[in-house]
């Protein structure tokens, strides 16, 4: 077993803390982190609650390997019911803070009700206690890890923190940890704020020594290790260039959402790119990106580290943002980039940092500050509701100036806190809001990328890249390449990825790995952990067993199929530029095929049959 | 711009992330306007540059990806746009 078998359990209305034993029987049929905290809380909650509620709760989940000595092994996850949404939340992390839930000893931590006054929970392996935390709220993600930090005295303690948005009620809040890392989508950082509780930090000194077969184990991940070094895409590409090297990519096939998605390539691409991230500066001679990192036990390293020009707009006399920090991953550089039609790489380093610092996702907040764009560009909104900021396309000032007022929730911010769907709602133009589910889209233009808007459409946390990464078969090749530009066989391939990925979700893992590997390579290491027979026909049906539990609670939630589906423009707008041009998203000709294949009803229930072979 | 003595079309090269260690002298974010004969090929223009054939992973024309087999077929024309990938990915 690699898991501790300890779940603990803390009523933040009561202030009590208490120990239970993991659920055995559940952990064999939802393995860990995802597919199991997703399982606690479908039996926990109503899901019908009001998600920033005292009814609703909020998992820390580990995964059975996170912890150990295989690669990426310290992924934690956020559960929750969203506030964004209205569906069911899991967000994943890297960082450290997972790696050191486990090591003091913990499976899980499942908080519930809603604290009288801001307070932390403070864990050193066995002992945890709620500590007031009245002189850290109104603080910033990073102030917050500076000031535990000092009061505990102790630099080995991992935090995971809400910033200020999330205090402020941004409802695409994420929760930081270790001041770079995020679980960022679907405002798991806003539940956690509308619980009063600020912080988790955290010290274990345990170990994790509990696998079931350590010499089988270390053969096994260390076998995984040479795969991954091996691979050219997780020895080399994402090492070097992270996943910005997608940005060039993506342009050219056609699929990059650019100004709100009413087109698909971005003329500025190039100057937001991977490869421009490594160009000296003209201005100061220095490259936007300072180095690369790694999160615990990863040996694929794919993080950005990067520093803004001292010269530049957004930081000029404010030396605290001199320094080096978490850049610009793919996603943050498209939705704060191509999305708002901006190609200043130093100002979306700017609002990345921001949305690290006060902790709210980029890619929510770039969509829809896209929107907002948008809608003032055909005036729906003016200078009146910006205080005079001229909000358009292609405007970096703009950019700086949105996270800003977005980072503390001041004037417009609040209006840019409501997120995308909210937001065009708002203001009268509901048809502009580039969401499914009430979720921002990540960077892949379903016009382009055929298999994308199936993944998207139904996603069970809505518009979602990293529930059924297509991309790596439609584009490039992983494992094997298929025509992004056709929707013949598309269900069977979204269906596929989501399942596995729901099983790698659930072990403690980094899904990019699966760009190296596969089950067959995952299964042994979780096998030799884990009691059980894990093996990659199992972790696959482990996934499907998730996926359709997540479904169910989305359904009881009050969602239904009309959920499924994109927005207008996507549906009826072609492509005017690219290999996609003449095209729109054939989500029509998709969705039947998948309800079939799922084993759902026309009205995309799950069947009977589905139910008793998932043992549901 | 690079000249070739036989030259019959001009098309747009483009190298990318390790590879734009082949790309020649003056070119400018990865591009290159270059002059090719009538009859080449994808493979002979990565030849030409020293690209590893193995490294060319994702060969677009167009944006439109090129199979293996496709990549020795007299399929370029004027105007178009070549670009290349090592075995890349993201998320």
């Amino acid at each position: 077993m690699a898991w501790t078998r300890n779940v603990m359990r803390v009523n933040l209305t009561k202030g009590t803390i208490t120990n239970e034993p993991l659920n055995m029987d559940w952990a064999m049929d939802y393995l860990g982190q995802r597919g199991l905290a997703s399982k606690y809380l479908v039996e926990e909650i109503d899901p019908k609650c009001d998600a920033l509620g005292s009814d609703n709760k909020l998992i820390m989940t580990t995964g059975p390997l996170t912890g150990t000595c295989a690669s990426t092994g310290g992924r934690y996850s956020v559960v929750t019911k969203s506030p964004l949404t209205g569906a069911i939340a899991c967000s994943n992390s890297g960082g450290f803070i997972g790696n050191e839930i486990k090591n003091a000893g913990w499976d899980m931590i499942i908080f519930e009700g809603i604290s009288p006054s801001p307070v932390y929970l403070y864990v050193e392996n066995d002992k945890a206690e709620l500590l007031p935390a009245d002189d850290l709220w109104g603080e910033s993600a990073w102030e917050t890890d500076e000031l535990i930090h000092k009061k505990h005295q102790d630099p080995l303690i991992r935090i995971a923190c809400v910033g200020r948005s999330a205090e402020a009620g941004c409802l695409y809040a994420g929760i930081i940890n270790d001041l770079h890392r995020a679980a960022g989508r679907s405002g798991v950082g806003t539940v956690m704020a509308s619980k009063n509780l600020k912080a988790v930090a955290v010290r274990g000194t345990k170990g994790v020594g509990n696998v079931k077969d350590p010499a089988a184990f270390l053969k096994a991940t260390e076998q995984g290790k040479k795969v991954l070094a091996e691979n050219a895409v997780t020895g080399q590409g994402l090492p070097t260039y992270g996943t910005q090297v997608l940005m060039n990519v993506i342009n050219e096939i056609g699929a990059m959402p650019t100004r709100n998605m009413r087109e698909v390539q971005f003329e500025g691409a190039s100057k937001i790119s991977g490869e421009a991230m490594h160009e000296p500066r003209p201005t100061d001679g220095r490259p936007n990106l300072t180095t690369n990192a790694a999160c615990f036990g990863c040996t694929i390293a794919c993080g950005r580290i990067s520093t803004i020009d001292q010269g530049h707009f957004s930081i000029q006399n404010k030396p605290e943002y001199w320094g080096a920090s978490g850049g610009a991953e793919y996603e943050a550089a498209w939705a704060l980039g191509s999305d708002c039609g901006v190609d200043d790489l130093d100002a979306i380093t700017y609002a990345n940092f921001l949305c690290n610092e006060d902790g709210f996702d980029p890619i929510s907040f770039g969509s829809t500050v896209a929107a907002a764009m948008e809608l003032f560009e055909i005036g729906a909104i003016t200078t009146k509701e910006t205080g005079g900021m001229e909000l358009k396309f292609g405007n970096p000032k703009a950019l700086a100036w949105a996270a800003e007022v977005t980072a503390k929730g001041e004037g417009f911010g609040k209006d840019l806190g409501l997120g995308s769907k909210r937001l065009c709602e708002k203001y009268g133009h509901p048809d502009l809001s580039m969401t499914v589910k009430g979720q921002e889209f990540p960077a892949y233009d379903p016009r382009g990328i055929q298999g994308m808007g199936l993944t998207y459409a139904t996603s069970n946390r809505g518009a979602c890249h990293l529930r059924s990464y297509t991309v790596a078969s439609e584009v490039l090749g992983i494992p094997e390449k298929t025509d992004p530009l056709v929707t013949d066989g598309k269900p069977e391939l979204v269906k596929a990825f989501q399942d596995a990925t729901a099983a790698v979700d659930s072990t403690g893992l980094c899904v990019f790995t699966t760009f190296a590997w596969t089950l067959e390579d995952i299964a042994p290491q979780v096998n030799a952990a884990c009691e059980g027979d894990w093996t990659p026909e199992k972790m696959t049906e482990v996934g499907e067993r998730i996926w359709n539990m997540e479904r169910e609670f989305n359904l009881a939630a009050g969602l239904t199929a009309k959920d499924d589906t994109l927005p207008k423009r996507l549906l009826k707008e072609a492509a005017k530029t690219g290999p996609a041009t003449g095209k729109v998203n054939g989500l029509d000709e998709m969705l039947p095929k998948y309800y079939q294949i799922r084993g759902w009803t026309p009205d995309g229930v799950p069947t009977a049959e589905t139910r008793q072979r998932l043992g549901l | 711009m690079q000249e070739l003595s036989d030259r019959g079309m001009r098309i747009t090269f483009k190298l990318y992330a390790s590879l734009a260690d082949f790309l020649p002298a003056g070119s400018e974010k990865h591009t290159i306007k270059i002059d090719i004969p009538d009859t080449s090929t994808p493979n002979e223009l990565i030849d030409r540059y020293k690209v590893p054939r193995d490294m060319a992973h994702l060969v677009l024309l167009n944006g439109i990806y090129l199979k293996l087999e496709d990549r020795d077929r007299n399929i370029i024309k004027d105007g178009d746009t070549l670009a290349i990938w090592p075995p890349v990915a993201g998320g």
